[in-house]
């Protein structure tokens, strides 16, 4: 089977420089986004997306593994947290721990499913799985069906942060992701990830070297899985919503776009794809279904000629790993 | 009584789906390696290219089951020559992808032009009405359906289990490298292999339309649940494909009658005992 990506670099001092240098960059830049003027709602659901996106990335870019379902990672969170807030009526640090537990859960159970198979049923696997959530979600009464949980609470954050402040929101947001975006960051580049990267490139190899390489998808797959929660409890407060939106298989369609367009396997990839994505939904939401017409062009051109992603391309020009 | 015949008749009609759909991916993915992500989206252009043949050019049912599917067989063909073939020796997860995009493009612009709202297809005059059977009323196109799916799916396990093309095929999954130097054009049975699996997803739906009304969105959560089938039949074998679409088509009618809360779910969940007990599915071989 052919590796997802062409070139990979290892990862030297130098690599890890230059990736904490953008990674810097990057900091400072959402950090100043309150001060331009830009719609700041736009970016923090941007921001939820790109932790989710990377979380993805996590799975499929450094263990191959397409997962087609993530959508439930992030609906189940979501119903969590929201049912913590609103009807518990939590404060906002346990709510978000309530939905980061649940979709622990919940990537405990389909992880132990799912990585039964590999390739490409692992990825029928995981879409199956998630609809059949999806029908669990449509049906139980706590997620009020069509309607899902509206008008949550967001609440004083640690009883300090008052998370109905738009920027105070902002930064509280964006600290959940750089923090999630520094663990995906460590984990990438830890031993773990570098057997991750094996078994990705030459699972028999893998194998014969004496790592049980199950056991390593499956700690992939939780470790994705619970990321993509807390991607999915930081989008509650942003939205105050939590609906069926969120668990169908065309939300996780769209977490695999992004990843595809910013570049599978590459660390700032899945950040970018998400923002070109939203904000292509944002200035396109007036033309109706062409928007997944869209979509589904992006997908067919990024395959056909665009495989690395922009980020992917721009590293393989420099011949730097990003 | 009555309810659960009649209910055990619509699992049998939604198994007949399950079973032409299977089939197709099963035959698609043994030449091509690719899962056909937009065989959800090619079945509902199968109802549509019916509908719009009797709506645009007054041509009935009976032509439609046979022009429909290689209408959009021909579409399907073109696919894979411009977009599916230049995926040869990538990842399989490119093919999904790839596929995806274009289910995406496909069920988009029928829902720019149709809305997700049903557009009724009538009932051929020869196939209306029912038969009493004593035990239950059976309408006369469903069972119509049953017995035509049955047919076609065992003609296409004759074909490719027992003809000599049918050899071609199962020698060139093998090993296309070797059947090529035998002086067969592996590249073009390729290419007829992506329209046979697309032509029966046409034909399943054709058969659906007057059923289940003509709707864009009608084959995109119907795929889901045939890629359930296909995790637990396996796609190492053509009888295996035919055999499990139909028993879960009829074990989702039993769930509608018994405990009609499941039924949406009932085939997801026998997929993740299946995984529990057999991860490699019924009858396929370690992937």
């Amino acid at each position: 089977m052919t590796a997802l990506t062409d070139d990979t670099l290892p990862a030297t001092p130098r690599s890890i420089r230059d990736e904490m240098i953008v990674f810097v960059v990057m900091a400072l830049l959402l950090a100043s986004v309150p001060f331009t003027g830009v719609y700041p709602f736009f970016v923090m659901q941007a921001l939820c997306f790109a932790l989710l996106a990377c979380a993805f990335n996590l799975l499929i870019g450094y263990g191959g593994l397409l997962s087609f379902g993530h959508a439930m990672f992030l609906g189940t969170a979501g119903y969590c947290s929201a049912h913590a807030l609103k009807v518990w009526a939590l404060p906002p640090e346990l709510g978000i721990l309530v939905g980061v537990a649940g979709a622990f859960v919940l990537s405990l159970i389909t992880g132990y499913i799912s990585i039964r198979r590999q390739g490409i049923y692992f990825s029928m696997i995981t879409l199956a799985l998630s609809q059949l959530l999806y029908f669990i979600y449509l049906q139980a009464p706590f997620t009020h069906g069509e309607d899902g949980i509206q008008g949550i609470p967001q609440g004083r954050m640690f009883g300090l942060f008052d998370l109905t402040k738009p920027t105070v929101l902002y930064y509280v947001v964006l600290v959940g992701f750089l923090a999630g975006f520094l663990l995906i960051f460590r984990i990438i580049n830890s031993p773990f990830g570098e057997v991750l990267k094996a078994i990705r490139e030459n699972e028999p190899r893998a194998i014969s070297l004496g790592y049980r390489t199950d056991q390593y998808k499956f700690l992939a797959f939780v470790l994705s899985g619970t990321l993509a929660g807390f991607a999915g409890a930081l989008k509650v407060f942003v939205a105050q919503n939590a609906s069926l939106t969120d668990v169908h298989w065309s939300m996780s369609g769209e977490v695999v776009l992004m990843t595809l367009v910013g570049g599978l396997g590459t660390v700032f990839g899945p950040v970018v794809g998400a923002f070109v994505i939203i904000a292509m939904q944002q200035y396109l939401a007036g033309f109706g279904q062409w928007v997944t017409v869209i979509q589904g062009s992006i997908f067919v051109i990024c395959v056909l000629t665009f495989r690395r992603g922009v980020i992917g391309e721009i590293a393989h020009y420099f011949r730097r790993s990003l | 009584m009555q309810a659960l015949y009649a209910q055990l008749l619509v699992g049998l009609i939604n198994g007949s789906f399950y079973a032409l759909l299977s089939l197709g991916l099963a035959v698609i993915f043994g030449m091509l390696n690719i899962i056909n992500f937009a065989h959800g989206a090619l079945y509902m252009m199968g109802a549509f290219v019916a509908y719009f043949l009797l709506n645009l050019g007054g041509i009935n049912y009976w032509w439609a089951l046979l022009l429909a599917p290689i209408i959009v067989g021909i579409f399907g063909m073109i696919l894979e020559r411009t977009m599916l073939q230049w995926l040869t020796g990538l990842d399989h997860l490119y093919g999904l992808l790839l596929t995806f995009g274009i289910a995406l493009i496909v069920q988009g612009v029928f829902q720019n032009y149709f809305g997700s709202s049903g557009l009724p297809y009538a009932i051929p005059d020869q196939l209306k009405g029912g038969m009493n059977l004593g035990f239950m009323f059976l309408p006369v196109y469903r069972g119509w359906v049953v017995i035509f799916s049955l047919v076609v799916c065992i003609a296409t396990w004759f074909l490719i289990e027992k003809t000599r093309l049918g050899a071609y095929l199962r020698a060139a999954t093998e090993n296309p490298t070797l059947v090529r130097a035998f002086g067969v054009n592996v590249p073009r049975m390729i290419t007829l292999t992506y329209g046979l699996g697309v032509g029966l997803a046409a034909l399943a739906g054709v058969l659906s339309a007057p059923i289940n009304q003509v709707r864009p969105l009608m084959g995109a959560d119907l795929i889901i649940v045939v890629f359930a089938v296909v995790v637990i039949g396996g796609m190492g074998s053509i009888m295996g494909s035919i055999i499990t679409g139909f028993a879960l088509g009829v074990i989702e009618g039993l769930t509608k009658y018994f405990y009609p809360e499941a039924s949406n779910t009932v085939v997801f969940v026998l997929m993740v005992l299946v995984l529990l007990v057999k991860p490699t599915g019924l009858t396929g071989r370690a992937a």
